[in-house]
């Protein structure tokens, strides 16, 4: 029988536009020093293994693992830095947990968005560099371009990527560390300048300055140190090929695949009736109808009617993104995900404030890495 | 063995190709541009750097005094806050003697980079470079002191210390 595992501590610093007064190692250092509280653990006599998430183009730092340990109270300990989304980072701490040689391990994923300057540029860098990256276009075409066939393909409709927006801005604007909380409608997001055909300015995510930090722990253990631990029921993770010659531009298959891995593990056959809410990645306005729909949370085509009629709302019956998603939050770059996690942590802890749902038990979380990748992870969480 | 073998099977490529073109390449220069934030920690001790001072931060737990200063004690998990001034001499840990530059060109004057342990602090201190010394004199244990940039040209930066000399 496969061991079990619990979120046992979350900690997180954040989430700002922009975050002068603090290094990269201070914020890490606020978010592991939260999580450690949280938790009960002393890092040093505790925990085990520490995993961190980063890319060193993000960080300007080449082998950035190196500059890890100090702050998250690593220093002379087993850690590693993997490159991916923070939901990656969380379920490589799970499987260290899996593997029966460790009990408590933590995970650590930041941004430091502000401090690279030629942001666009490093994301331009992720393209293919000798037949894509030469036709010097700016990546957020991806998104134009896949919108355009998402669209195309599922009737979906651009009032209805833009009620994403008014929806995510608006819950960001009831969660106190979200960073592009704001009261916008229909009209302003319609009428905002379309800058990469049919994608509009105010559907792109801006980004954020943040750290998040949790701490995992097996069953017996967790139930030591908790009362109430944030059981991890399901993970799974699907990378597409590159190819954006060849790559499916309808259906987010890495988000379907991924979901099949996490929703097989835990047992869920029916998601739409078995999970209660969902943090899923919006970094454009668009994506989040069409990760519902490859999550199988709805029927293809359906997620924008779903957000039309409000049923993705915090009073929904059906709430996406109570967060504010990356769309109010703000993109933490590896961190996107794992700040997605965090709020399904708070929320089954009954800890989210003015935006808390009620009743509920069972959460999924799911990151995505950005154009032009098709790489996506996914986790279930349970009471 | 090779030495017996008089041609090898293939077609060789030779520099006069890559000069030709004969071997596809796509080049592209990165425009990668950071401003890190110091931070709490660093800010403080920059400035004092400026100020001509050097700065560290001891933990309560440990008693151990480190420089460059931090908000947390890595071997204790101590959040640290009580500042100490420290002299601007210490003692070489450990040096190299580099003959080639940062960017692979030769050196004509060697560059001396050392591990300065700070008198005060507890095995902390610089990596910083050494100067005024022969390469025959430099030795771990000997005892250095920083010279500063004048007062009107520090920038809040690591190079306000242009160097330490032996004592
Ligand atoms: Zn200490």
């Amino acid at each position: 029988m496969r061991r079990t595992a619990a979120i046992v501590g979350v900690g997180y610093s954040g989430f700002r536009s922009i975050s002068p007064d603090l290094s990269y190692k201070e914020m890490m250092y606020e978010a592991a020093a939260k999580a450690y509280e949280d938790a009960g653990v002393d890092p040093q006599r505790d925990i085990e293994s520490f995993v961190s998430v980063a890319e060193d183009f993000n960080e300007g730092t080449s082998i950035f693992d190196e500059y890890v340990p100090d702050q998250i109270g690593g220093a002379l300990k087993p850690v590693h830095t993997i490159p991916g989304d923070g939901i990656h980072g969380l379920i490589a701490a799970y499987m260290q947990l899996l593997t029966g040689a460790m009990d408590i391990v933590m995970v650590e994923a930041h941004s430091k968005a502000s401090n690279a300057l030629t942001l666009s540029d490093v994301m331009a860098y992720a393209m293919e560099p000798i037949y894509n990256r030469p036709l010097g276009a700016n990546p957020h075409f991806i998104a134009g371009m896949e919108m355009n066939r998402y669209l195309h393909s599922t009737g979906t409709t651009e009032e209805q990527c833009a009620q994403v927006v008014v929806k995510n801005r608006g819950n960001g604007f009831l969660n106190p560390s979200a960073a592009h909380g704001a009261r916008v409608d229909l009209e302003m997001v319609l009428s905002s300048e379309t800058v990469f055909y049919p994608l509009k300015k105010l559907e792109i995510s801006s980004h954020a300055d943040g750290a998040v930090v949790m701490v995992l722990a097996s069953g017996e253990v967790a139930e030591e140190l908790t009362s109430l631990p944030i059981w991890i029921r399901g993970v799974g993770w699907c990378n597409e090929t590159p190819s954006l010659e060849t790559r499916d531009w309808e259906g987010a298959t890495y988000a379907r695949k991924s979901a099949e891995m996490a929703y097989g593990m835990a047992g869920i056959r029916h998601p739409w009736q078995e999970i209660d809410f969902a943090e899923i990645d919006d970094t454009y306005a668009y994506k989040e109808l069409q990760h519902m729909e490859a999550l199988n949370l709805c029927r293809k085509g359906e997620a924008g009617h779903l957000v039309q009629e409000g049923a993705t709302e915090l009073d929904g019956a059906f709430p996406v993104n109570p967060s504010g998603g990356t769309l109010g939050v703000g993109h933490l770059l590896d961190a996107s995900g794992l700040g997605r996690a965090l709020e399904v942590v708070l929320q089954l802890r009954g800890e989210a404030g003015e935006r808390q749902l009620g009743e509920v038990e069972t959460g999924l979380a799911f990151g995505w890495r950005g154009v032009p990748t098709t790489s996506g992870a996914a986790v279930v969480l349970s009471v | 063995m090779s030495a017996k073998i008089e041609s090898f099977p293939g077609t060789p490529l030779s520099q006069a190709d890559l000069d030709a073109g004969k071997v596809l390449t796509t080049y592209w220069k990165p425009k990668l541009e950071y401003g890190w934030d110091a931070g709490v920690a660093i800010s403080r001790y920059l400035e004092e750097l400026k100020n001509g001072r050097i700065i560290g931060i001891k933990c309560s737990r440990c008693r151990r005094v480190v420089v460059p200063p931090r908000v947390v004690c890595e071997w204790c998990w101590e959040p640290m806050n009580d500042w100490v001034y420290l002299q601007d001499t210490g003692t070489v840990n450990t040096y190299s003697i580099c003959y080639i530059r940062w960017d692979a060109s030769r050196a004509k004057e060697p560059q001396f980079p050392a591990v300065i342990w700070i008198d005060g602090a507890s095995n902390a201190g610089f990596l910083h470079l050494l100067d005024e010394v022969d390469p025959d004199d430099v030795k771990i244990g000997m005892k250095v002191q920083a010279v500063w940039k004048p007062a009107e040209e520090r920038a809040g930066s690591i190079t306000d210390i242009e160097y330490f000399k032996p004592l």
